[in-house]
């Protein structure tokens, strides 16, 4: 009887233990982690995208023969595949929709013709012997989103509407291309989840000048006095700023916010010595030793104490009485027309010499006004590189018709924002998809509310904006992608996920084993005991049946 | 060619007409910098710079473009972004020993102080405070990112705005001091980056981090407000003034010999004004030494200027490094100052506090006020902001003076939060002429979580200086026209009345020791509660299970050796 009152007192010990104190010691030890929309995350890693561009191809009189006029409207759907890299990233969808415009020949306007959304393109086509563009000239790519398409006689050959369209649909493909998105933009879009394929240093170079896509940039414009004894400089700033920068940056706000403010720093020095070429008596700068230029300058420019976005530099360097006129010479040893150079994804850098306000019997120092519109032209100018509005030179046969005065064409912007998109999204899933990954190999992280609130939103921006990728919504797309990609940034770099939590294991075990060790050792002891005689006994029953 | 000339000569003045328009489209900046050299009586000298920048400007008004040209741009952003009227900040290293050395023209805290007065539009203040200490940490590579609710105050009475603007609401004044800051060439180096000549010109290339950290006390401050322009106080422009003092040591870097030069100082000479600066000068207080009979000044200068500072009427001998005849035929100047200043004037006010009492409990603080006038009481007011896990005992505050008891007229007082807030105790007490009025408080050391411990707790815990800022009776009428050209370091405290000067005094802070423990101790007590545990789950657990029964007692060790040997011999045992 007691040997039975100590087994039962055992084995509920044992019990009592298993029932009640490893779900407590489970629970209290626990780490909080919220709900992440992991399955989503997973579908969203594979990037599929669809782009699809509205292209309305408008007919000119003379342009369809009267049977071809049948079949109006109608809407042609065109696949074009695009594969980057083993990456599942393809697809992109041309809807063409096709109306007769009998009366287009008589408005010449053509700008003025239809508000069309943004992402989307109007073609018209016009014949032959239309007068509107100039002899060896195809196409004329305009202001807004339109582009003029000479057909030529040939192309009315087709029976229907259908045949012509093949017909045209290579040149269609080339506006395209110029106009909204190719290949290559896509590719450099996504070069931060795709490798580029080495060999092509050109496309590399391009593609690496170009800002990352972010949802705000900071434009500092800095002058440059390092000799303010002899140069008293005086620089209109703020009216050049509001003349030639803003109306660009106005046209670029559906991209991202600019801020713009100025600066003037004295006894700020270059970092090379310019070399003195005596056949000219002048000052050269070698493109060499143009990568020393920055770097002490740099320091002295500070960082934005009110932001976190980047900061684009456009330094305007005024050389010293001693040291000028100062020439920046390129590979070929030739002077560079506009005296400036400009660093990747840093800024641009102009030297302007003051040579011809020095006299013979000049006292210093001198007043000196700087032409603003000379210096802006050219900042402006790389503004638009380092933004990436690439000025891709058009296939032949192309006429691009010139910037209008807010420096900026609406295709351009158009360009700008495709691949800004697919960017913004290509980084939001990486930044998703790797934190998902991180927290799942790390099992001890505290998932807040917060985070997962974050990462669900990033989830549902990154889907809406997919899909209105994929319904030709640019500007929503855009928009969607953005929040996409400052909720995924707000979840990555929350400060609640790096808090102390990461014991090693191995010190886990050393404060627990003083508890469990002693604890444990006596119940496993007991009941291996306890089978062992139930064991025995049923053994010795046995045998007594036999 | 006649002709010419003329044409040429009017090209330039169009050109002249042109640059006035300009500059009035950009607001109009001024810079000044200068340099006021005390030689003190204890054989020490005692440097001041001051850097200012004013600029007519608006920031809270056009915060989307904004154009720099002497202000620092960093600067300029903060104000605009965290809507900030007032911002003081200083950096000090060493203690300003006032009966030594007389009042400095700028007083400072040991460690770092910050204290901001925010635009009375703005809505969340604290989250403001917080993103701007860490933005200021960043502009001056400084820990103020450790300034949190916990030494964050908000005095309503010891400091008041110093520039224009009547907002004296205290919600959004913010003050803080860290005493423990050690200042060094890495805050003096963006300190410096912020003066339009940076350190290349002017008086600023004296600033050589190896001498200037080579001193008794050094001290570096930046002061932003919003000032006057004119008497009418139509136009207001921004006020950005840089401060640096120093004092140098007599034996230290002197080799004992009374006789000091820039190049001794510094190791630098000076060759140039900064070319910006609409003036630059050097003031020399020779006020002790009007015949020249305590110490001689080389080159000596003919240009001498009065001014009224810290109530007393000084004389300066002044040098105008805007002319070229300052530098002599060297191109240089190197001023030397041989022997020293006589007897002092004692100052007025001075405090002095410490820690009293035993033991890792209790404890007393006793702040010690002088008031050394002769014949004038006056008020001060003190202000002390003591960290939480100092508990004081208010009700044991007591005010004497002279071995009688002094009521304060005015006491604020806000108890501390765990955690969440420091003790901040104001008050107004009459000092009585000539005596000493002491403050003592009772307080209970707490103990704290063992992760709230600094890295080295047994050093001590820091308590930042006591502030008494007081209107002291003037031995000579103050100059109340404030908006009349004055010496910078005689400008920074607005007086507004003849008979009285403003002085702000800081008491040293206090290092007291808390009751640490042994940090390997949470591990230990692990162990040690786990053992018990074990132990006493191991008894119960026996007596549970087990069953005891009677046996039969074994037969002792005498008795087996014996019935061995009975055995082998054949006989039965026992």
């Amino acid at each position: 009887l007691q040997s039975v009152r100590g087994q039962l007192a055992a084995l509920s010990i044992a019990a009592v233990v298993i029932i009640v104190g490893v779900p407590l010691w489970w629970r209290t030890t626990e780490t909080y982690r919220a709900w992440l929309p992991v399955s989503q995350i997973k579908e969203l890693a594979k990037l599929q995208l669809h782009l699809s561009a509205d292209v309305e191809v408008v007919f000119a009189r003379g342009t369809v023969t009267p049977e071809q006029q049948k079949k109006v409207p109608l809407t042609q759907t065109q696949n074009m595949e695009h594969r980057v890299d083993g990456d599942s990233f393809n697809a992109i969808l041309t809807p063409m929709r096709l109306s007769n415009s009998a009366s287009v020949e008589a408005d010449l306007s053509l700008h003025t013709l239809s508000e069309s959304p943004s992402g989307s393109l109007v073609v018209y086509v016009i014949p032959e012997s239309s007068s509107l563009l100039p002899q060896n000239v195809d196409v004329y790519i305009g202001q807004r989103r339109t582009a003029l398409l000479r057909i030529g006689s040939q192309m009315r050959v087709g029976k229907t509407l259908e045949q012509l369209l093949a017909h045209m649909e290579p040149r269609i493909k080339q506006v395209l291309h110029v106009m909204s998105f190719s290949h290559t933009d896509i590719t450099a879009a996504l070069s931060n989840r795709v490798r580029i394929s080495p060999g092509n240093k050109e496309s590399i170079a391009d593609s690496m000048r170009a800002f990352k896509s972010s949802p705000g940039y900071e434009i500092t414009f800095s002058l440059l006095n390092p000799d303010p004894k002899s140069h008293r400089l005086h620089w209109d700033i703020e009216g050049a700023v509001e003349t030639y920068i803003q109306p660009l940056l106005t046209k670029l706000s559906p991209v991202a916010n600019f801020s713009i403010d100025s600066q003037t720093l004295y006894y700020a020095m270059l970092g090379v010595n310019p070399r003195f070429d005596s056949s000219r008596s002048t000052y050269t700068l070698n493109a060499d030793s143009l990568a020393h230029v920055i770097n002490p300058v740099e320091a002295r420019l500070g960082s934005n104490a009110a932001s976190s976005n980047p900061v684009l530099n456009f330094l305007l360097y005024i050389p010293d009485a001693h040291h000028s006129p100062l020439y920046i010479h390129d590979h070929k040893k030739q002077q560079v027309p506009t005296n400036a150079f400009h660093s990747p994804r840093w800024g641009g850098i102009m030297v302007y010499n003051v040579n011809e306000f020095y006299e013979v019997d000049t006292v210093f120092p001198v007043d000196i006004n700087i032409d603003m519109a000379k210096v802006m032209g050219v900042f402006l100018a790389q503004l638009r590189l380092l933004l990436g509005v690439q000025s891709s030179t058009p296939p032949p046969g192309f006429l691009v018709a010139p910037c209008g005065n807010a420096g900026l064409a609406d295709w351009e912007l158009d360009r700008l924002m495709w691949s800004r998109s697919v960017e913004n999204i290509a980084t939001a899933t990486t930044t998703i998809t790797s934190l998902a990954q991180l927290l799942d190999q790390i099992g001890n992280i505290v998932i807040n509310d917060n985070i997962a609130q974050q990462v669900s939103s990033a989830v549902t921006s990154l889907q809406l904006a997919v899909s209105e990728l994929e319904a030709g919504n640019l500007g929503f797309a855009l928009q969607y992608s953005k929040e996409a990609i400052l909720s995924s940034e707000r979840a990555f770099f929350d400060p609640s996920l790096l808090h102390l939590l990461y014991f090693p294991d191995d010190q886990k075990f050393a404060i627990y084993i003083p508890l469990f060790l002693p604890m444990c050792v006596p119940i496993l002891l007991s009941l291996l005991k306890i089978v062992s005689e139930a064991r025995q006994k049923h053994r010795e029953k046995k045998p007594k049946k036999d | 060619a006649m002709a010419e000339q003329k044409f040429r000569v009017r090209a330039r003045a169009l050109v002249c007409v042109f640059v006035c328009v300009v500059m009035c489209g950009c607001g109009r900046d001024d810079f000044q910098e200068e340099l006021v050299i005390r030689p003190l009586h204890s054989g020490d000298i005692y440097t001041s710079f001051q850097f200012r920048t004013l600029w007519e400007t608006d920031f809270t008004r056009e915060n989307k473009v904004s154009h720099y040209r002497l202000f620092p741009k960093s600067l300029g952003q903060v104000i605009s972004k965290f809507s900030v009227r007032e911002l003081h900040i200083s950096f000090t290293q060493g203690y300003w020993r006032t009966m030594q050395w007389g009042q400095p023209y700028l007083p400072s805290p040991p460690g770092a102080e910050l204290w901001v007065w925010f635009q009375d539009s703005l809505t969340d203040v604290d989250g403001t405070w917080k993103e701007l200490t860490n933005v200021l940490s960043g502009i001056f590579c400084a820990s103020l990112n450790f300034i949190d609710s916990t030494n964050t105050v908000q005095p309503s009475a010891s400091f008041k705005p110093l520039g224009i603007g009547n907002v004296t609401d205290h919600r959004f004044l913010r003050y803080a001091t860290l005493p423990r800051e050690i200042v060094c060439t890495e805050n003096l180096t963006p300190w410096k980056k912020l003066l339009p000549c940076g350190s290349k010109a002017g008086l600023a290339v004296l600033l050589k981090s190896e001498k200037l950290f080579h001193s008794s006390f050094h001290s570096q401050a930046v002061h932003i407000r919003p000032v006057c322009k004119d008497d009418q106080c139509k136009t207001t422009s921004w006020e950005l003034r840089q401060t640096l003092n120093v004092v140098f040591d007599l034996h230290n870097s002197g080799q004992g010999k009374n006789e000091w030069s820039l190049f001794k100082m510094f190791s630098r000479t000076l060759t140039e004004a900064c070319p910006v600066a609409s003036s630059s000068k050097i003031y020399i207080d020779i006020t002790d030494n009007s015949q020249g009979e305590q110490f001689e000044l080389s080159p000596a200068t003919p240009l001498l200027s009065q001014a009224v500072v810290l109530g007393d009427r000084r004389t300066f001998s002044v040098y105008d490094l805007t002319q070229q005849i300052t530098f002599g035929t060297m191109r240089s100047l190197n001023l030397l100052i041989r022997g020293k200043s006589s007897d002092m004037l004692r100052p007025l006010l001075h405090a002095e506090r410490y820690v009293a009492g035993y033991g890792l409990q209790t404890g007393e603080i006793h702040t010690l006020m002088y008031n050394n006038h002769p014949y004038r009481s006056f008020p001060v007011l003190l202000l002390d902001s003591v960290p939480w896990y100092l508990r004081l005992y208010i009700h044991t505050l007591t005010v004497t003076s002279k071995g009688k008891d002094n009521k304060p007229s005015y006491i604020h007082y806000q108890p501390s939060k765990d955690r969440v807030r420091p003790h901040l105790l104001e008050m107004l007490v009459q000092l009585p002429p000539n005596s000493v009025t002491e403050v003592t408080l009772q307080f209970e050391r707490a103990l704290l979580k063992w992760t709230e411990y600094t890295p080295d707790p047994n050093h001590g815990f820091y308590v930042g200086s006591s502030v008494i800022s007081s209107l002291v009776p003037s031995i000579v009428a103050m100059d109340t026209n404030n908006s009349r050209e004055r010496p910078l370091f005689s400008s920074f405290f607005p007086s507004k009345e003849e008979s009285s000067y403003f002085v702000r005094v800081y008491t040293e802070p206090l290092l007291v020791n808390l009751p640490t423990p042994d940090f390997s101790m949470p591990y230990n007590v692990i162990c040690l509660t786990c053992t018990v545990v074990a132990v006493g789950y191991g008894s119960l657990y026996n007596l549970l299970t087990r069953s005891f029964q009677i046996e039969e007692p074994s037969p002792g060790l005498a008795k087996r050796i014996a019935n061995i040997i009975r055995k082998m011999r054949g006989v039965p045992p026992l």
